[in-house]
């Protein structure tokens, strides 16, 4: 075989929370109570632009959680796998994997960023700014055609953006058509006048924004490094994609290995109340009573010396690097399944004294069933909301641990690492902005669209926020959702 | 008041007691003392020699829990749990593993970092419960709008950035304050103003918001829209009822981290060069001294936990409806 292909850890996860959103998304589908909120969601403008920038960033750390290894020679009839593990996103950007520099250069350049001692044609030595091994190499005469190729290379990866944009909005615009039973026009107009019921107009502009900007980048990247190397030479734009799923990881895989801890223990302390509430009780608030800061250092500290102590446990450094990220999400899980037990326990409490669960009592159903059929389904509001709302703050607590120096390991890209190399660089003459820069933009890429999601999330689900005081917004929202029951009324 | 507290201050000692046994497992049971000693020496040809040493000096040769060749009490008394565990208890830190003495450093070091993290604390809740009061006088409005728009903007930005891009605009650009360093005394004033700036100006989005949803919250109450019938002005409304009104969920999150004011910030107090709490533990883990982390946690969780009866108490000076029983 030309490729092995390499499972880590987190990958394993990974696929286990796809299937489980998979699997929820299918049960939702089935239920229309348990589609209306998400019916609100998808009527909120900011939550869905926020979605559609979200949802390329899950797609490109996605296609970065599939990892092989190549074959490098068949020695006795056996095919040795070379050391390096690849991904999916690898393979796909090779290019900007592979076109290495010397060291630094900026945005764009065709020069590297210090001066060399160069060898001239005629045999004498200068010091000058010598060209860049890939970027720009195709270039005669790079002060003369610079500018004339950027332009035509952006202008190219701008038009293939906008086409592709053109016919996502077309296929968009035909499946609106054939539900209102309307022509292709009518239902253009109607998005472009934000009369859909779901915000399409919002959601096509944030499109074309995405669509654009990543075609031109995609464009100029085939020949320049448009955000410039770092200082081993590697693209800095390869380092932000691959730091994307880095982030993604920390921010989804925590809130997945914490969610049962909380689950179980809050819904029990809250249910069973008595002594196992005593004890829940006690543990997290010993565990809360730890700064977090301080309980996540202790533990990743001691991991790493076990980690060094036993080197003959990882086959590769990508596999030492992986189980690494996954032992920091457990102990990022450990630290923060306290916060939502204690809600969850709250909520617990309210519950048992409903009616219906005192009726179930009576009827002699056992605990277990009580538990998952009737508590389970009315606190699955506060875990999504508190889901969510933790990503962002996960994916933020990420870049300040490695750069505490008890984050990721070093070997690991991610935009802890990036912003950590960014500092000496910022002290250079001149001054190496452009990693810290990408970094930057795409933590708050990301972070944003997480966070307006998450809002969105939370006003459809959280019942505190529907009993809000009227406000002029509140009632147009009423209104609207007049119509949109109306609108659903016809269609049907 | 004083029986709840003492016994307050009872509920603590079984926290504390498992705080303890949390890093006492986490520190000697997870990794051996031998295993520390590599880590240490470095994992590569080290002799058990090396390792016997390393753990005599630091104490670190004693049995972890029961000592069998020890006579009378010493048999409990002399093993790692009792001196490095338990000692902790009457804040006898011990010696770090480079052989400084904990206590010492810890007092020394913890007014620098509280003459950074105390003015961004005032200043910080100042300006927050301002912005958020502001937000709420204008809600529904575009002034209440584009604030929620720029909290969330804010909010969205890593902390990092704010320190490396306030140290390049004010300490580089402008070259208005030293970018970082301390001084005793009244000089340490030029080199406090940039890390306080920054960190008042990092917490703006998540603190602002978070204040606007509780007055938001109070101020749809009905006992509100009683005192705007009486006539009052809106601004003697949101002083006079929702401010004070909104104190409680406010100290809720403020007074607990009074306490922790004492240990600072690690982040800043790396980029600044402040010789405080916070560089003192990023300093630590940096060079895997593992005693000098261990005293440092249980320091931060006996601080909370101060920081949480504190937190009881002030509710009753605020709020003459809270009784404790």
């Amino acid at each position: 075989m030309p490729f092995k292909p390499v499972i880590l850890w987190t990958d394993a996860l990974v696929y286990l929370l796809v299937a489980v959103v998979i699997a929820l998304a299918l049960y939702i589908r089935g239920h229309e109570h348990l589609r209306a909120p998400w019916r609100s969601v998808a009527r909120n403008a900011s939550g869905m632009a926020a979605g559609t920038v979200l949802v390329f960033f899950v797609a490109i750390g996605l296609v970065d959680s599939f990892h092989y290894r190549t074959a490098v020679s068949v020695k006795d009839g056996k095919t040795v796998y070379a050391v390096e593990v690849l991904s999916a996103l690898d393979a796909i950007v090779e290019p900007l994997r592979t076109r290495k520099e010397k060291t630094y250069s900026s945005p764009l350049a065709t020069h590297l960023y210090a001066k060399e001692t160069m060898e001239l044609p005629d045999g004498r030595t200068a010091r000058d700014y010598p060209r860049l091994k890939h970027g720009g190499a195709h270039l005669g005469n790079p002060e003369a055609e610079f500018a004339s190729d950027i332009a035509g290379n952006a202008l190219r990866g701008a038009a293939a953006g906008a086409a592709l944009w053109g016919a996502v909005a077309l296929l968009l615009c035909v499946l609106l058509a054939r539900r209102r039973h309307a022509g292709v026009g009518a239902a253009w107009r109607a998005v472009w006048r934000g009369e859909t019921e779901v915000p399409w107009r919002a959601v096509l502009v944030t499109l074309a924004l995405v669509l654009v900007a990543g075609g031109v980048l995609a464009a100029l990247s085939v020949k320049y490094h448009v955000l410039g190397t770092s200082k081993v030479g590697q693209d800095v734009l390869y380092l932000s994609l691959k730091s994307i799923r880095t982030g993604l990881v920390i921010g989804t895989l925590t809130t997945l290995i914490m969610l049962p801890f909380a689950l179980l223990l809050g819904v029990m302390a809250g249910y069973f109340r008595g002594w196992v509430d005593d004890v829940i009780q006690y543990l997290y608030t010993t565990l809360s009573s730890i700064p977090g800061v301080l309980l996540i250092a202790a533990a990743v500290l001691m991991m790493q010396v076990y980690i060094d102590t036993h080197p003959e446990l990882f086959e590769t450094v990508t596999e030492r690097a992986d189980l690494r990220l996954l032992f920091l999400c457990i102990i990022l899980g450990i630290t923060s399944w306290t916060g939502l037990a204690r809600l969850l326990r709250g909520e617990a409490l309210k519950l048992r004294e409903m009616e219906y669960i005192q009726a179930a009592h009576a009827f002699g159903v056992s605990h277990l069933r009580i538990i998952v059929r009737h508590i389970l389904p009315n606190v699955m509001h506060i875990v999504l909301i508190a889901v969510v709302m933790d990503f962002s703050g996960l994916v933020l607590a990420e870049a300040v641990l490695s750069y505490v120096g008890v984050g990721v390991d070093p070997s690991m890209i991610s935009f802890g690492t990036m912003i950590n190399s960014a500092r000496l660089e910022m002290a250079r003459e001149p001054m190496v902005w452009w990693s810290l820069l990408a970094a930057f933009t795409f933590m708050l890429m990301m972070v944003l669209s997480a966070n307006l999601f998450a809002d969105a999330v939370r006003d459809a689900f959280d019942p505190r926020v529907k009993s809000r005081v009227l406000t002029p917004e509140r009632l147009r929202e009423i209104a609207a959702d007049g119509t949109g029951t109306r609108q659903a009324g016809r269609t049907a | 008041m004083i029986s709840y507290i003492i016994r307050r201050i009872f509920y603590a000692i079984p926290i504390l007691v498992g705080v303890n046994l949390i890093t006492f497992a986490l520190f000697f049971v997870v990794n051996t003392p031998d295993d520390m000693a590599r880590a240490q020496l470095g994992v590569k040809r080290v002799t058990p020699e090396a390792i016997g040493k390393w753990k005599e000096e630091r104490g670190y040769h004693k049995p972890l829990l029961y000592n069998a060749q020890a006579a009378g009490r010493g048999a409990v008394t002399e093993t790692i749990f009792f001196e490095k565990s338990v000692k902790l208890f009457v804040f006898d830190f011990g010696r770090s593993d480079q052989g400084r003495d904990i206590g010492y450093d810890i007092r020394t070091r913890m007014w620098a970092s509280l003459a950074i993290a105390l003015p961004v604390f005032l200043v910080g809740l100042l300006a927050y419960i301002t912005f958020a009061l502001l937000m709420a006088f204008f809600r529904a409005t575009y002034v209440d709008f584009w604030g929620v728009v720029a909290c969330v903007l804010m909010m969205s930005i890593s902390g990092l950035f704010y320190i490396i891009g306030g140290q390049y605009l004010v300490g580089k650009l402008l070259n208005v304050v030293p970018i970082s360093g301390y001084d005793e005394g009244a000089d340490a004033l030029k080199f406090l103003i940039l890390p306080v700036l920054i960190g008042v100006v990092s917490g703006i989005g998540a603190n602002t918001r978070w204040y606007r949803t509780i007055f938001l919250e109070e101020i749809s109450k009905d006992y509100v829209r009683t005192a705007r019938a009486k006539g009052l002005s809106e601004i003697r409304v949101l002083f006079r009822h929702v401010l004070q009104n909104a104190m409680i969920p406010v100290l809720t999150g403020v007074v607990v981290v009074i306490p922790l004011l004492f240990m600072g910030s690690l982040i800043a107090e790396a980029f600044f060069g402040i010789p405080g709490l916070g560089s003192y533990t990023i300093d630590a883990i940096n060079s895997q001294d593992f005693a000098v982390v261990r005293a440092m946690v249980f320091l931060g969780s006996v601080l909370y936990i101060i920081g949480l009866i504190l937190t009881d108490i002030s509710y009753t000076l605020v709020d003459p409806r809270v009784r404790f029983e």
